[in-house]
């Protein structure tokens, strides 16, 4: 693979944890617990869809052609899809968006700081203003673990609930391949295995914080990198996609 | 009018356009038409949330999806400065809700309407949005110091509502012939509702002519509407929208477009209760308040621990 | 579902205050519900500050603010009405006199 489609490759990985991810809290616009948080859960989400244009917008360049955001959006199948498991899990109440959120904007938040330093300008440009919107939403979500954790009797039980449920989907957001390894040496991509233990350190205080205990013994599951999701995502793209699907070559 | 000292104190604020704060004297007439407006109007932006956050999820590009997920956003921060603005009469905002909950305050009847397709995203921008910011740009006005800042500030944030609205209808008007038929069946449906949404005619309302002296309102439904109606006319026109009524015609006398007579037995109907989604949005809206029940009491105990 | 049974207790409300620039002082913006002041940092920042409204915040419990009231107002701000000697105008200058 050249070092161009593995860079689109990684762009796309990194475009489509954000767009899965906020397109999950999108669903809640409307919904949410009481109105400040609703606000909220709407600003993260709006922060998520514009870190995914800025990846996907690269890509498209990368690509070449007639390539764009949207085609890239809206014209990829279940399988051409790149995103972490963890961030196509269904929201569940408040306390599986919440940890879902919580440890993947923690992931992101080391995986940007690494993208800083990246020797692909575009993509150090990407991470550098990307990296103070996820450090609020680590502020912000990682504060609402720690009200749900110590909270009632049923917040600490429904937030216990959720990471063991979502813990299974974590490993996947670490995993690596051959391209990718190669982007990393050259300076490009970013370390997963030192994401991987800042990511470890942080949750683990967080978590103790708020009286939540980190699962063991846990099956992991993976192959989101080769396009390999749970069944949800395909529902997911099922409706977002359904416009430009329905109505090809229109402008909107 | 009421002689008492206070009120003639009040009376002159107002006539002289002085704005009366939370903690004025006022009659309770005033307060209480003033929390049955402003929450209704509170409600109109969270229910309206429901409608368009529809299609938040389906939008048919990346930036349409930031475009509307931003708007709808907005309709939540207004419904929340003014449920503040009528809490500040000293109701709270526990209470409104469960008011909004089990039937007792109303909000506006478009929103018991369907959005069926794209286009209606685009036609609820332009012409709900339209007439909705020709009602909010005259209360900035209004008498009551908190509603009127409220006011002041959703209008400032409102200004890329409508436009976002428009430059969906823009974009079928200008694309393919499924588009352009959508955009105007988009039109075809949301054009009466919209007129509805001024209120009932000036010599029908009930409410109007107190709330006119005490500027509350400072213009009144019919005068508000045929200023709509004149504006929206002309952008459609622009974008090769038609209007489904045949009586619509220029009044070279006026100055103004006449149109025909609004339904108003349709009106009612939706009002009490028969449209086709007042249940849904109740029902959406008390879901969620119930799911997030838990959680505002996590929170509450939370704090109470540490 | 039914509706009867939400004995919900209210959140508490928070005045937020945003200070645009530096130099300029805080001014009042607005209210959010919070349980707590993190929160309502947080919430005042989400409602308050979505389009570059400020650089610095404060919240505050709303009911730990004193107000005056109106009836306050005779007692209490018109004896600063007549107090004209407070105000540079009040003194006469010779003509020609820079930068007074």
């Amino acid at each position: 693979m050249s070092q161009n489609d593995s860079l689109y490759s990684y762009c796309l990985r990194l475009g489509d944890n954000s767009l899965i991810l906020g397109h999950r809290l999108s669903e809640w616009c409307g919904h949410g617990p009481f109105l400040e948080e609703d606000i909220a859960l709407t600003n993260i989400a709006l922060d998520l869809v514009g870190q995914s244009r800025m990846f996907l917008q690269y890509a498209a360049e990368l690509k070449g052609g007639d390539s764009t955001e949207d085609s890239l959006a809206y014209l990829r199948e279940e399988r051409e899809y790149l995103n972490a498991l963890l961030s196509e899990q269904p929201n569940g109440d408040f306390a599986v968006t919440n940890s879902k959120n919580y440890l993947f904007s923690v992931f992101n938040y080391h995986l940007y700081s690494e993208l800083s330093n990246s020797k692909d300008e575009k993509i150090k440009a990407i991470a550098e203003k990307s990296i103070k919107e996820v450090a609020y939403h680590v502020r912000h979500c990682g504060k609402w673990m720690v009200r749900l954790g110590k909270g009632t009797e049923e917040s600490h039980q429904r937030l216990q609930d959720a990471v063991n449920d979502i813990w299974m989907y974590t490993d996947d957001m670490f995993e690596s391949d051959e391209n990718t390894d190669l982007l990393v040496e050259q300076g490009m991509a970013a370390n997963l295995n030192k994401v991987r233990s800042n990511w470890l350190k942080d949750v683990t205080e967080q978590l103790k914080e708020a009286t939540i205990d980190i699962p063991t013994d846990t099956w992991m599951m993976k192959g989101s990198l080769q396009g390999k999701h749970s069944e949800h995502l395909g529902f997911l793209l099922a409706e977002m996609q359904t416009i430009p699907r329905t109505f090809p070559n229109s402008e909107w | 009018m009421g002689e008492s000292k206070e009120e003639l104190a009040f009376q002159e604020k107002i006539d002289n356009d002085i704005k009366i704060e939370p903690k004025d004297w006022m009659p309770d007439e005033y307060r209480q038409m003033l929390i049955r407006q402003v929450s209704q109007h509170a409600h109109s932006e969270i229910v309206g949330m429901l409608p368009e956050g529809n299609w938040i999820t389906r939008a048919p590009s990346l930036r349409r999806k930031v475009g509307l997920l931003a708007k709808v956003q907005d309709e939540a921060g207004h419904g929340l400065y003014l449920y503040s603005a009528t809490e500040s009469l000293g109701i709270d905002r526990i209470k409104l809700i469960q008011q909004l909950h089990n039937g007792e305050s109303k909000y506006s009847n478009i929103f018991n309407y369907p959005t069926l397709t794209w286009a209606d995203i685009g036609a609820i921008g332009w012409l709900v949005d339209g007439a909705a910011i020709m009602n909010q740009v005259s209360l900035q006005r209004t008498s009551y110091g908190p509603y009127s800042r409220a006011m002041v500030r959703i209008c400032k944030e409102e200004s890329f509502h409508q436009r976002q609205g428009y430059e969906i209808m823009t974009a079928l008007s200008n694309g393919t012939d499924k588009q352009k038929a959508m955009a105007q069946d988009a039109t075809n449906r949301f054009w009466w509702p919209s007129l509805m949404m001024f209120g009932p005619s000036d010599k029908d309302s009930i409410h109007s002519s107190k709330s006119m002296i005490w500027k509350i309102k400072r213009e009144s439904n019919d005068e508000l509407r045929q200023q709509f109606v004149d504006r929206a006319i002309a952008q459609g026109e622009l974008i090769g929208m038609t209007f489904p009524d045949p009586d619509l015609k220029w009044n070279e006398e006026t100055g103004h477009y006449d149109f025909g007579e609004i339904d108003w037995a349709e009106f009612k109907n939706v009002i009490n209760g028969n449209g086709p989604c007042n249940k849904e949005r109740i029902r959406a809206r008390v879901k969620a308040d119930v799911d997030g029940k838990w959680v505002r009491d996590a929170a509450l105990a939370y704090a109470n621990n540490v | 579902m039914s509706e009867k049974e939400t004995e919900d207790s209210q959140l508490p409300l928070w005045e937020v205050f945003i200070q645009s620039k530096p130099g300029l002082a805080h001014k009042h913006a607005g209210n959010v519900h919070a349980t707590d002041g993190e929160m309502a940092l947080q919430n005042a920042r989400d409602v308050y500050g979505r389009r570059n409204e400020g650089i610095s915040m404060w919240v505050v419990p709303a009911n730990a603010i004193t107000a005056s009231t109106p009836e306050d107002q005779g007692s209490f701000f018109d004896p600063a009405n007549d107090k004209v000697y407070r105000h540079p105008t009040f003194y006469e200058l010779k003509d020609g006199v820079k930068f007074m």
